[in-house]
């Protein structure tokens, strides 16, 4: 019993960092409506930084000081890029604002190792908080009081300022109905980046009260964004009580998970946001989302089949790219069949997410299905490739029966976290369960068969695999099932009165895109010739969405160009530097503000310049006062 | 900007798809996870820049110069395969390297059994590399995960500790080294009992409740394999929880300069561990790395430096021992091939291609405000294995 | 004739108060009915309850003579119910004669078709409709870029789309200019003449729902108060106070004490 108190008393000290973390993400999207995938660094920079003061600057003045003055550093720092980078990219699409973030997340990792270097750091302990007190026999360190306490006052304070200020109040209105605030003739520019800047200031503090605890690493943002996420989706977005419950709960399951089962850790945070997504479809305290997407299908282009000329263009390109084997090498042919994988796997998440408005942040689920699928019939069966690369498929397709059952019950960020929650569960599984997977050591000799097996053959494999794929996706898309899924995410209200099932459609969307994302996954196997968890991991996923954005959600087939596009430089950069990241991170933030659309949507909308509606009721209209918006909103109720 | 230029001219020659192969150069290729794991892999490139430095200097290899391209694999194995790839099939290098990770070892090691290349495992932990999934084209250098669980588990026994706990990562890594160690430990001492076992995430780990659930099961000992950001957090937490007072640790990998040296103040006292004391070595092959290297580098070296010097050394080793630098003609030469390392000279055993080099087991303690190893003492990794036809049965037939 | 819609004992109410108490009333093929009442009184969340959105807490719908409480509004759309709403909501990303060809290949159970160009499919009968309602010529132009007045237009020509025997209108002509709000309500009167199709419609716009309402139904807190002819409605001495006076006023207290 009194292990059981302590050990709580434990998680209560984790929960206190998760919770700063946690609820300075939970106010930047409530009010912004922004994804921030930066935010795990800008808590890496706060114990950088922290780091750095404290070990300039001794003593408890210095100690405290440090820490606080670190996170305003930081703070600054992100107000610093939501005007430089986000202010520019507000009316871009959903989630385009994910894609910036994720590129600066991308530099500030390889920043972080040219300024402060690659070793671990170690900060000092905090100044009067060395020590322990004794509880039923057992050494409590004094530090975890102070985070212990720090966390609800952090919420008190958190409480006060929302409620007792003008701001606050202010804030609270926009996380409630921003488009209402701007209305009140707020200045909206300034309250989003107040907003954000205290969102960092939370993170970094978050960061910065770590150093007494652990060292200051260069990979500290990754090993936190991912549980941050899930307290927040499971608090409910835009509740700052609820990501403090939400991080109670995650740190006291975990701490006194592992008293009955050791393994738990790895995977406790997501099986909570499981049941409490299916439970709780909008997070603890979190209230049902609404006008999700009120932005989305304004600005859109109806969009046609392609044109007589532009089939025959796609013919030639295809053919030419069939030629490639002719002279190209084996490694570039290799590279290509990797790009030509990640095309699929790209355009069957474009699928669900463009025309589904299905957004998935894990993808990767289905992908590492279909490469276990593969994986489990060549060594389990002894089958032939041919074989397996239909069994892969069918892995993917079953996740997507299983996950999709749960998963179309949401809508929105929502639904895209229960993806996401649903492929780590399938990713620990993978990991954990060594006999059959091999653990992180992963199947090897996953070979193609003899006609497939020189780079050439493999090339032309994938090249029609991947054609035939994204031929059918797109062929789905105008298809009469592609026009009634397409009415669901444009709007739920009429499709239902018109009398569209809505969840089956969407149910179905996901067995599309897993299914052809198990194919991508089998393909995948056989090239790399061996599967390993990390394709069924966060950055596979991660992968797939920024594929998706950069080639531009408002197309129908974006995806093909942003995964050519992405994957051909990531591969290159690595190949050439070490510093890979940073330039690789640049570029999509460049990208982000050059092409708010995505490189196709660029295009297209450079081909269509037309002149405005006649009337002023057209779309750029409607967009900038945010009438539809909140219309949508209202009729969404 | 010198990055910038680099980059911009590699694009150029990539644009142009020039093969630039020169005469009197023998090219092998090296994949590392330069950008996911620099705290290793810079100071392994030191030891390899030493390396060849002093090889070329030397002459290179019989008058060829040895030139080593490296490439990042960012951690993941699908990418080291890309870059194997890339070096094999365009770069035209004769042998790969490297490696940290033990599953990305495991990737090129069956790359390099389907391409037909020979694959030289510089880091790599795993017993699998070697055994359960050896191949006859992969040679692994590092003392392994076995050999330094049998190392340990050698000390443990003098232990008078009955009850045991153990802390690993949950991976496999973390796994086959406490199923190793636990085995090993049973059989010296059969009365000893494990009573505890906690499994944290890979840098993830939790520390105060870790230990809280360790401490509860009330064990003489901790075995402990965490490592990095992991190991400081159940370090300071340990320390301040009083959970490793009056209780032996033995802890895997802890005296590795890269994992001792963030402890500073909080260094624990007496833990058993393997590790890389460079400034208590005096052995001559040791000193000459040593000097040498602290020449070159203006920095002392960590266990990676050793690592990589000793990787470049065997490359070196293989193409003087034959002219014959086709796979077959190297992978018959890597067959009890002897090679010189600051460790000592070491073999490549013809039965399992796992290296002999050894480990060093010592202690921790403080000193001015510093980690460091004493009563350090240098374990021969040949004592350590069991014997080659032995091993040769752990490898699956072909 | 019988009846087409017969509403009984509908009763509805959010956390103790009650949004609607009691209403009962029918509607007869052909017939143009308007719902009318101050702000609040409950007539949306009577059209919800209506086309399966929201379910009634107690009462009947019968659609000729089959219970729909409890169908959800798709299966109410199928039974032939056509809606619109009062804010518009059509499908922005499509032409507007995708929008009507989505309606309609959904009424024909052809959704589930994975092949063929859905952009061809019932061309004649998506062009018919919007000829109907007069948008034929605007059948090309994205949705998104619409006039509001076209949009409403529309929604009407989607609404027709599954043949309805009842049509339910919430505010059809709010946000129009005056004359469109006569032409769209004269268009809609025609239509359902021709095709003997019950309509529902509830409106601000005095003028509208006396000029074309067969009969008027006046809801206030919830309660039917009145129905009757345009001209019997407008001359009862309960509605003028409603809208004139003391309804006001009392329909102000009320909300106060449902606030607090």
């Amino acid at each position: 019993m009194e292990l059981i108190l302590v050990q709580a008393l434990s998680g209560l000290a984790s929960a206190a960092s998760l919770f700063l973390v946690a609820s300075g993400l939970s106010i930047i999207f409530g009010v912004t409506r922004i994804v921030n995938f930066a935010h795990g660094a800008f808590y890496m920079l706060g114990a950088y930084v922290a780091f750095t003061l404290t070990d300039r600057f001794s003593g408890a003045l210095g100690f405290w000081g440090g820490l606080v003055a670190a996170s305003l550093i930081v703070a600054l720092l992100g107000a610093l890029m939501e005007m430089v980078l986000l202010r520019r990219i507000y009316h871009a699409p959903e989630l385009f604002q994910l894609l910036a973030t994720f590129g600066v997340t991308l530099m500030v990792q390889d920043i972080v190792v040219l300024i402060w270097g690659a070793d671990d750091l170690m900060g000092p302990r905090a100044p009067g908080f060395t020590g322990a007190f004794s509880l039923f026999g057992r050494l409590v360190p004094t530090y975890d009081l102070l985070l212990i306490v720090l966390g609800p006052a952090v919420l008190g304070a958190l409480w006060l300022l929302f409620h007792r200020t003008r701001w606050g109040v202010l804030v609270r209105a926009a996380t409630q109905d921003r488009d209402m605030v701007a209305c009140l003739g707020v200045n909206q520019k300034w309250l989003f980046t107040s907003v954000f800047a205290l969102g960092v200031f939370l993170a970094a503090l978050g960061g910065a009260l770590q150093i007494p605890r652990t060292t200051v690493t260069h990979y500290m943002d990754l090993s936190i964004i991912v549980e941050v996420f899930v307290v927040v989706v499971i608090g409910g977005l835009g509740s700052v009580t609820g990501a403090f419950i939400a991080a109670v709960l995650v740190s006291e399951l975990n701490a006194l998970g592992i008293l009955v089962l050791p393994k738990i850790s790895l995977i406790a945070v997501f099986l909570v946001m499981a049941v409490v997504l299916v439970v709780r479809p909008y997070g603890l305290l979190g209230k049902a989302e609404r006008g999700v997407r009120a932005s989305a299908g304004i600005s859109f282009r109806p969009w046609k089949p392609m044109s007589q000329w532009e089939r025959i263009g796609a013919a030639v390109l295809v053919a030419s790219a069939a030629l490639l084997p002719l002279f190209a090498g084996n490694y570039l042919l290799s590279v290509g069949s990797e790009i030509l994988v990640f095309v699929l796997f790209a355009a069957s998440l474009h699928f669900m997410m463009t025309v589904g408005g299905l957004a998935s942040f894990g993808h990767a689920a289905f992908f590492g299905l279909g490469a276990y699928g593969a994986a489990f019939a060549v060594k389990f069966l002894g089958a032939p490739m041919e074989v397996a690369l239909l069994v892969g498929p069918l892995f993917g397709l079953i996740g997507a029966v299983v996950s999709g059952w749960f998963c179309v019950r949401l809508s929105g960020v929502y639904f895209a976290m229960l993806t996401l929650a649903f492929a780590q569960i399938i990713w620990s599984i993978a990991f954990q369960w060594v006999e059959v997977t091999g653990g992180d050591n992963g199947i090897l000799g996953i070979w193609p068969s003899a006609w497939a097996s020189s780079p050439r053959g493999f090339f032309w494999l994938t090249l029609g695999v991947s054609v035939v794929g994204v031929a059918l996706l797109r062929m789905l898309v105008f298809s009469p099932y592609g026009f009634g899924l397409r009415a669901t995410r444009d709007n739920t209200l009429r499709s239902d009165a018109i009398g569209i099932d809505r969840k089956s459609v969407q149910w179905a969307a996901l067995l599309v895109a897993g299914t052809f994302a198990g194919v991508a996954g089998a393909l995948f196997a056989f090239l790399k010739g061996s599967v390993f968890p990390e394709s069924l991991a966060i950055p596979i996923s991660v992968d797939g969405l920024v594929m998706v954005l950069l080639g531009g959600i408002e197309t129908v087939s974006g995806a093909v160009v942003g995964a050519i596009v992405y994957k051909a430089l990531a591969i290159w950069l690595m190949s050439q530097t070490d510093l890979s990241k940073l330039v690789l991170g640049a570029i999509i933030v460049l990208l982000v503000v050059a092409a708010p659309k995505g490189i196709v949507g660029f295009i297209e909308d450079w081909r269509h310049r037309r002149p405005p509606a006649p009337n002023g009721t057209g779309p750029e209209a409607a967009g900038k006062s945010g009438t539809v918006g909140i219309a949508k909103m209202e009729a969404a109720e | 900007m010198k990055q910038v230029a680099r980059l911009a001219l590699t694009a150029l020659l990539f644009a142009s798809g020039v093969a630039h192969a020169q005469q009197g150069e023998i090219k092998v290729g090296e994949i590392n996870s330069y950008s996911a794991l620099p705290g290793f892999t810079e100071p392994y490139r030191k030891g390899m820049e030493l390396a060849l430095k002093q090889i070329n200097d030397a002459g290179g290899i019989k008058g060829k110069k040895l030139v080593v391209i490296t490439k990042d694999d960012g951690g993941k194995p699908g990418d080291a395969l890309t870059a194997a790839n890339e070096l094999v099939s365009r770069d035209g290098v004769v042998l790969i390297a490297g490696g940290f990770l033990s599953n990305i070892g495991l990737a090129l090691s069956d790359f390099a059994k389907q391409k037909k290349v020979l694959y030289v495992a510089a880091e790599p932990l795993t017993d699998a590399i070697v055994w359960s999934k050896g191949n006859d084209y992969t040679f692994r250098l590092r003392t392994s995960n076995y050999m330094q669980a049998s190392m340990l588990a050698e000390e443990a026994a003098k232990l008078p500790a009955k009850k045991w706990a153990t802390i690993a990562p949950n991976y496999e890594f973390g796994q086959s080294f406490v199923a190793a160690f636990k085995e090993i430990l049973s059989k010296k001492r059969p009365d000893v009992e494990f009573v505890a076992e906690q499994w944290p995430p890979l840098n993830k780990i939790d520390a105060g409740p870790v230990l809280q659930a360790i401490d509860a099961a009330k064990p003489d000992a901790i075995l402990n394999a965490t490592f990095a950001g992991d190991l400081v957090k159940l370090v300071r937490e340990g320390n301040t929880r009083g959970v490793f007072k009056d209780r032996a640790v033995v802890s895997y990998l802890t005296g590795e300069p890269e994992y001792l040296d963030p402890l500073k103040t909080e260094t624990p006292e007496g833990w058993i561990v393997t590790g890389y004391p460079w400034y208590a070595i005096d052995t001559p092959e040791h000193k000459a790395f040593l000097d040498a290297y602290q020449q070159l580098n203006k920095d002392y070296p960590r266990l990676g430096s050793v690592v990589g010097y000793a990787t470049v050394k065997t490359i070196a080793a293989v193409l003087t021992a034959t002219d014959d630098h086709s796979t077959d003609g190297l992978v018959k030469a890597m067959k009890n091939l002897k090679v010189d390392t600051p460790f000592g000279t070491v073999v490549y055993r013809a039965g399992d291609h796992q290296s002999t080099m050894g480990a060093f087991v010592g202690k921790t303690t403080q000193k001015d405000g510093k980690g460091i190893m004493v009563d350090v003492v240098f374990k021969k990794g040949a004592d350590y294995l069991p014997s080659e036809a032995d091993a040769a049965k752990l490898r699956p037939a072909n | 004739m019988t009846t087409l819609l017969d509403v009984k004992g509908l009763v509805k109410s959010y956390s103790g108060v009650h949004a609607v108490r009691d209403v009962s009333f029918a509607v007869r093929p052909g017939e143009i009915l308007a719902l009318i009442g101050p702000n609040g009184a409950g007539k949306s969340t009577c059209f919800n309850m209506l086309n399966g959105q929201i379910r009634p807490d107690a009462g009947s719908i019968k659609l000729a003579g089959e219970e729909v409480v409890g169908l959800p509004p798709r299966t109410v759309w199928r039974r032939g119910v056509g809606r619109t709403f009062q804010i518009t909501a059509t499908f922005s990303s499509m032409t507007v004669r995708e929008n009507v060809q989505v309606a309609l290949l959904s009424f024909h159970r052809r959704l589930w078709s994975l092949f063929g160009y859905a952009g061809k499919s019932y061309l004649d009968e998506a062009n018919e409709l919007l000829t109907l309602v007069g948008m034929q010529e605007q059948a090309e132009r994205p949705c998104g870029e619409l006039a509001y007045g076209d949009l409403k237009r529309l929604e009407l020509a989607v609404a027709l789309a599954n043949q309805p025997r009842l049509l339910l209108m919430d505010e059809p002509t709010a946000g129009m200019a005056p004359k469109e709000r006569v032409e769209l309500m004269r268009l809609t009167a025609g239509i359902a003449r021709r095709k003997d199709i019950g309509v529902l419609f509830t409106e601000h716009d005095m003028d509208v729902v006396f000029e074309h309402a067969d009969e008027v139904m006046v809801l206030n807190r919830g309660q039917l108060v009145a129905r009757g002819t345009p001209q019997q409605v407008r001359s009862d001495p309960h509605v003028q106070a409603i809208y004139l006076g003391d309804g006001l006023l009392y329909d102000a207290k009320h909300r106060k004490e449902t606030v607090q």
